[in-house]
């Protein structure tokens, strides 16, 4: 498709005002205000004992949640994808259900599970395990609602390479495990780093579903989104953006990461369609021919 | 020694996609598998090769019932039409695979993977990826992690069938020559039965899930089991229960009690040969293949009526292939047509 002159550059700017206004403008505004007078204020406010726990905690919340969805999600994509079976339309259906699910309804969901009167939680109770108000059911809430997003970018890039490279390092003498180590797993990585990402994002982030079951008690139960929000409640504004900031930082730490790791598995074999990287680079924006 | 299969079963859903299937693959030879799309040809290679288990049936490779061992220990070298090409590996990791797989020291991969690609004649690409080759390079690095981990047989699932036309020739001949040098048991499967011809020693037609013919090209060009074979092996018209070949079609300019009327309806010439299409006044549309020399002679023009007479016929109705009069000989149209060169002149 070729757009006049005009017509292309009055759908950039479109484009550029619209994420500008929308994205921009709201990130860049807590940026400013953080940084406005310095370094000093913002360090200090993120190095309190509560805020301190408050990233170890959230960080806990990703080295269990996201490794554990990471190996399902694979796992469950083999499934769905090399298995035919009646019962994968209904496993298809379930794993969609944190999409649809509001996060406050998890944790009241979770809540009425492990509750004092709920299902699990009066035994577990007797054996001394706590799970409400405390971290174990904060991972339990970040490991629903972030479940999908492995499963769901993997699906795609395994029924694309299809099944021949597979068989065909079968009949090489390789057993399925190590078929699924050498082939499968690099030929659908970039779904899966995508997922991965996507998973951190939603888990770094989790807000209402963490809030029910944790209690929110600072220094024990709360994660940096709540810590940010209760400081924004409590007036203190410093340390809200300080938070957001810390948060915004994991988040790019993590697209960092991926990007440069999936760089270097470039460099080492070509590959499918690099999903993360295209929603990383930005030089992608390729000129209307 | 070799391949055998014997009754094999499989069946897809509601498709019988092998029904009753027995061959038999001799030691070191060149098998061709030829059929029509859906005749099964792939499903039985597959099942030689253990991707596909059979319904019922057995498969004996090299003297060992190999029926109920898994893909990865049946030691076949296996070739897919579109390569199956490790995506993320270069050249040389590709053509190492198996060998890594079952633990060759390193110094022993290097030189057997690079004898092999001299082999197939891709020694300076070792360090490119699949997707900066081009089809036939894929197809041959396939052919050499195929043959890396020295396979007991070499099955090729319609290897050269995406290839253009000029690929294709030259790495079938290629595929033939590396075959005598080798000699390791090889089937492929094709439904060009032009390549089936010029690459096997021996051919197996398939139709419906079943073996309609098996044994020599020339065997089966010449005396066709049934209707299918002959109609599938080389081209034939059909003048109501007998089969031509279009070689064997005799055009004339004057009737006879034996000929038959027909428009010239379109002529065309594929260099030497060529090709004239006649309505009959049945309606029926046959064709005759005719030399360069023999058109002029008869100076056909498209239009104009001709007589055509079967040098050579056959049914099959119970009955043997049937000579028509003053014919017992069969002769090839080219003989006839340097022998007229003179009249021509």
């Amino acid at each position: 498709m070729t757009a006049s002159p005009p017509a292309k550059w009055g759908l950039r700017s479109l484009a550029f005002g619209y994420l500008g206004l929308l994205l921009l403008a709201p990130v860049g505004m807590i940026f400013y205000k953080t940084f406005e007078h310095g370094l000093g204020a913002p360090i200090e406010a993120m190095t309190t004992p509560d805020a301190l726990h408050a990233i170890q905690l959230t960080l806990l919340m990703v080295a269990v949640a996201v490794p554990l969805n990471a190996v399902f999600g694979v796992v469950c994509a083999i499934l769905l994808v090399r298995h035919r079976w009646w019962g994968n339309r209904i496993i298809d259906t379930i794993i969609n259900l944190p999409f649809a699910i509001s996060p406050i309804v998890v944790g009241l969901a979770l809540f009425l599970l492990y509750g004092s009167d709920g299902w699990f939680g009066p035994s577990l109770e007797e054996a001394g395990i706590t799970v409400l108000f405390s971290w174990p059911a904060m991972v339990l809430a970040s490991i629903f609602v972030s479940l999908p997003f492995v499963v769901r970018e993997t699906v795609p890039v395994l029924q694309e390479i299809g099944t021949e490279q597979e068989q065909a390092a079968s009949t090489l003498g390789a057993t399925g495990w190590q078929t699924f180590w050498r082939i499968t797993l690099p030929a659908i990585r970039w779904g899966v780093a995508y997922g991965v990402v996507l998973t951190t994002a939603r888990v770094l982030g989790e807000f209402g579903a963490v809030t029910i079951v944790s209690g929110s008690i600072s220094g024990e139960t709360e994660t940096m989104p709540l810590f940010v929000a209760k400081a924004f409640e409590q007036f203190n504004e410093e340390a809200a953006y300080a938070g957001a900031i810390v948060l915004a930082l994991l988040a790019l730490t993590t697209l960092l990461l991926m990007s440069v790791g999936g760089r270097k598995a470039k460099a080492s074999g070509g590959g499918t369609l690099p999903a993360a990287e295209l929603a990383l680079t930005t030089s992608n924006t390729k000129e209307g021919s | 020694m070799g391949i055998t299969v014997e009754g094999a079963f499989k069946r897809f859903g509601d498709f019988q996609a092998l029904d009753d299937v027995s061959i038999n693959v001799p030691d070191g030879s060149l098998t061709a598998l030829l059929g029509p799309s859906g005749s099964g040809k792939s499903t039985l290679l597959r099942a030689i090769a253990g991707l596909e288990e059979l319904d019922g049936g057995r498969v004996v490779i090299n003297g060992q019932d190999a029926t109920a061992t898994p893909a990865q220990k049946r030691e076949v070298g296996f070739v897919f039409q579109h390569y199956a090409a490790f995506k993320h590996m270069t050249v040389f990791g590709n053509v190492a695979f198996g060998l890594k797989i079952r633990k060759w020291d390193k110094a022993k991969i290097d030189d057997r993977v690079h004898e092999l690609l001299r082999l197939v004649q891709l020694d300076g690409l070792a360090q490119r990826y699949p997707d900066q080759l081009s089809g036939g390079q894929r197809q041959r690095m396939a052919l050499a992690r195929a043959l890396a981990v020295e396979p007991q047989v070499l099955l090729l699932d319609e290897p050269f069938g995406a290839l253009d036309a000029k690929v294709r020739k030259d790495l079938r001949t290629w595929l033939r020559r590396l075959h005598e040098e080798m000699h390791v048991t090889t089937i492929f499967v094709t439904h060009d039965q032009e390549e089936a011809m010029d690459v096997a020693e021996q051919l197996v037609v398939m139709n419906r899930g079943r073996v309609e013919q098996s044994g020599t090209a020339d065997d089966l060009y010449e005396h066709p089991a049934n209707e299918f074979v002959m109609s599938f092996v080389g081209e034939v018209n059909r003048l109501g229960e007998e089969f031509v070949r279009p070689h064997d079609m005799e055009v004339v300019l004057d009737a006879d009690d034996r000929t038959e009327q027909g428009l010239v309806q379109r002529i065309v010439a594929l260099g030497f040969e060529i090709r004239v299409e006649f309505v009959l006044s049945d309606g029926t549309e046959v064709w005759a293949q005719l030399t360069r020399n023999e058109l002029q002679r008869l100076e056909l023009q498209e239009g104009q009526i001709a007589y055509l007479r079967p040098a050579q016929a056959k049914s099959f109705n119970g009955s043997s292939p049937t000579h028509a009069d003053g014919a017992s000989t069969p002769r090839g149209p080219r003989d006839e047509g340097d022998a007229e060169i003179p009249a021509a002149v």
